[in-house]
């Protein structure tokens, strides 16, 4: 990263709760995304991980407003985007686009590629005719496509082609943030390295900034320059990528880490498994206090009354754990 | 160790309106008793294919062609139906990807494990259900007594894998066959059922034909591993000898595709050009010709028969054969001039 970093995205007490049950049966609140805060600065990749259910892909599609915020601020750019109305989300959602996890759902498999790419030209009014034309054709190139593509229909293509179209339908508009959530997922081993390849191309050529929500922790950490731990819509730790798998501060960052599994039996022989007890708990009316703290070895009473806050523990390293200090001192 | 599953030049199709899938075109293996044997591919390798031929789960459109699967000494192919059945659940076990589907909703864990129990072995209800309350503590269940009374919709995705395993081990098979046990988990849960696959095959000395996309997942618990791609076996190795030093150009591909980044450095993942290839039309010669740097005229024409390498390891690649250029010298200039 550059010494100058300018941010782009700042979110600042995050909140997605969906309600559920009727009066009859009891209202319930899931508290999908509890409060989270972080930055995105300008022409890097954030990577979001955390396992299912912790709130990530909610976190992404609240960021560009594909549901409407609980509460909290979500400055792109300098404006908050929570507070926007329809008529000025159009313009912001140009600028902030999405990549999906699965290739065969995201395309609309009645329309040609064409028609998928040039849709979001023709909503916002930018290109028509030759100059459109030409533009997809552009488009169709730079994800590694071929011309004569352009007239065919998405259930001609393979998976990692398909989410080529989707990649090219993004790039359409110009984005300068691009939500990528588990786009690499769904497709094969030997797939997920060309996407992954050519994201950071286009990155490098266009100066995108990446939300990149995965699960996959290897794979973010290769594509990230930093990254936020989520647990149950709670951020538990964010810190350059390095840094955080060197020195992971928090437990459950320290556990889910040491789960992966690596490709080198030599390397695993040697390793250090810290697996966890138990699993994740239903995000309905959580308690307070740490989230993690009925799986978390360390807990202590202070866990499960107070919830941690993130802070500082060391540069460019936060983290939401009382007991921070305590557990690494060892280390 | 001995001989539990041999299984010889196994083909299995489809037969499709759009013409034959060839599914899987020449399995051969052995495993012995006690050993953990990863089959590892992506979609339409026909790693899930073989593995249902294998215990006679193929149904119409799909046939075995040809071959032969010795388990036990006993030949398992054309076996009468009953007789497949008994075998199937008793000597053999399967556990699948998403355990939702296999668990049957609309009754309890319990019975349904005591159900499977009950069909192989001769004990009356009440020792069958104890026993089934000792395998989800087995399998790490807490509070096993009350969870037997749960219906699968009561359990999590993790706890749904343990009552799927405890019913594969519950007659005691010989072999158990997981066909992606943890792909559709968490990594945290992921790594707690692998502990719990290979406790149990210490503890119970079962054989285990693990199926998997991911490299990880084979390091960390295999003993030996065989690579598909398009229907055929790509290399068969130990998984020292598969990591260490892989034969195939598609092994080697696969694991370049995987990112290996150690502190500060970016190496930039080298993925393989290209896209599987069709079942419907797959390429005359070696199924992945199309997309190996190190295409030959030879490769394009007819596929590779296996290399013996070492004693244990083989790969089906025509680099191998005595005409072709020397392979360490070959693959090392050739990656020497990539980097």
């Amino acid at each position: 990263m550059s010494e100058q970093r300018i941010p782009l995205l700042e979110v600042r007490n995050l909140k997605k709760h969906f309600i559920s049950g009727s009066k009859l049966t009891g209202r319930k609140v899931l508290a999908a995304v509890d409060g989270i805060d972080f930055v995105i600065y300008k022409g890097e990749t954030f990577g979001l991980v955390g396992e299912s259910g912790c709130g990530k892909t909610t976190a992404g599609r609240t960021i560009c407003r594909l549901y409407n915020p609980t509460a909290g601020e979500i400055i792109f750019d300098g404006e908050d985007v929570a507070k926007l109305d329809e008529r000025k989300l159009k313009s912001f959602r140009k600028r902030v686009q999405m990549i999906f996890q699965d290739p065969y759902a995201s395309l609309n498999t009645r329309m040609t590629v064409t028609d998928i790419i040039s849709e979001g030209l023709e909503a916002n009014r930018m290109l028509s005719g030759e100059k459109e034309k030409t533009r997809i054709y552009e488009l169709l190139d730079l994800v590694g496509l071929k011309r004569e593509h352009a007239s065919r229909y998405p259930h001609e293509f393979s998976g990692g082609q398909r989410q080529r179209i989707g990649i090219a339908r993004t790039l359409a508009v110009e984005p300068e943030l691009i939500i990528c959530d588990e786009p690499i997922s769904a497709l094969d081993v030997s797939i997920q390295a060309q996407i992954v390849n050519m994201l950071e191309d286009l990155q490098t050529e266009f100066g995108l900034t990446y939300l990149f929500i995965a699960h996959d922790l290897s794979m973010v950490r290769h594509i990230s320059d930093r990254i936020g731990v989520m647990y149950l819509g709670k951020m538990m730790e964010v810190a350059d990528s390095d840094e955080l798998y060197i020195h992971p501060y928090h437990p459950y960052t320290q556990s889910l880490l040491s789960s992966i599994p690596v490709p080198d039996p030599r390397e695993n022989a040697k390793n250090k498994r810290i697996v966890l007890e138990g699993e994740i708990m239903s995000p309905i009316n959580p308690k307070p206090g740490c989230r993690f703290a009925p799986r978390c070895r360390y807990a202590k009473d202070v866990c499960r009354s107070e919830t941690p806050v993130l802070r500082e523990i060391s540069k460019d390293h936060t983290i939401a754990c009382h007991l921070a200090e305590e557990i690494n001192s060892g280390i | 160790m001995s001989i539990l599953l041999e299984v010889i030049n196994l083909h299995t199709s489809f037969f499709t309106h759009q013409g034959e899938v060839k599914a899987v075109r020449g399995l051969s293996f052995v495993l012995e008793h006690g050993e953990i044997l990863g089959i590892v591919g992506e979609s339409g390798s026909g790693k899930s294919v073989s593995s249902m031929s294998l215990i006679g789960l193929v149904d119409e459109p799909g046939k075995i062609i040809q071959g032969s699967v010795l388990f036990d000494g006993k030949e398992l192919v054309g076996l009468p139906k009953k007789e497949l059945e008994n075998i199937r659940g008793k000597e053999i076990s399967m556990i699948f990807q998403d355990p939702m589907t296999s668990l049957n909703p609309v009754f309890r864990i319990g019975s349904q494990i005591v159900e499977v129990i009950m069909r192989h072995t001769q004990i009356t209800r009440v020792d069958a259900e104890k026993k089934a309350v000792d395998l989800l503590e087995l399998v790490g269940i807490p509070e096993a007594k009350d969870r037997i009374k749960s219906y699968p919709h009561q359990f999590s995705g993790g706890m749904r894998q343990r009552a799927m395993i405890a019913m594969a081990i519950s007659c005691d098979p010989k072999l158990l066959i997981a066909d992606e046990p943890t792909t559709a988990l968490d990594v945290t849960i992921q790594a707690q059922i692998l502990e719990l696959m290979r406790d149990l095959n210490k503890k119970l000395n079962t054989s285990v034909i693990l199926i998997t996309h991911d490299l990880g997942v084979v390091a960390e618990t295999c003993d030996k591993v065989i690579v598909m791609y398009g229907g055929m076996v790509m290399e068969n190795a130990s998984v020292l000898e598969l990591f260490d030093n892989p034969q195939h150009p598609y092994t080697r591909g696969l694991m370049k595709s995987v990112p290996k980044d150690v502190s500060g450095t970016r190496t930039r993942l080298e993925p393989i050009a290209g896209t599987p290839p069709d079942l419907l039309k797959p390429p005359p010669g070696c199924p992945f010709s199309p997309r190996c740097p190190h295409t030959m005229e030879i490769c394009i024409q007819e596929a590779a028969p296996m290399f013996k390498i070492t004693d244990t390891q083989s790969a089906s690649c025509w680099l191998h054969h005595k005409k072709a250029p020397s392979v360490l010298n070959y693959i090392k200039t050739t990656e020497e001039v990539d980097s």
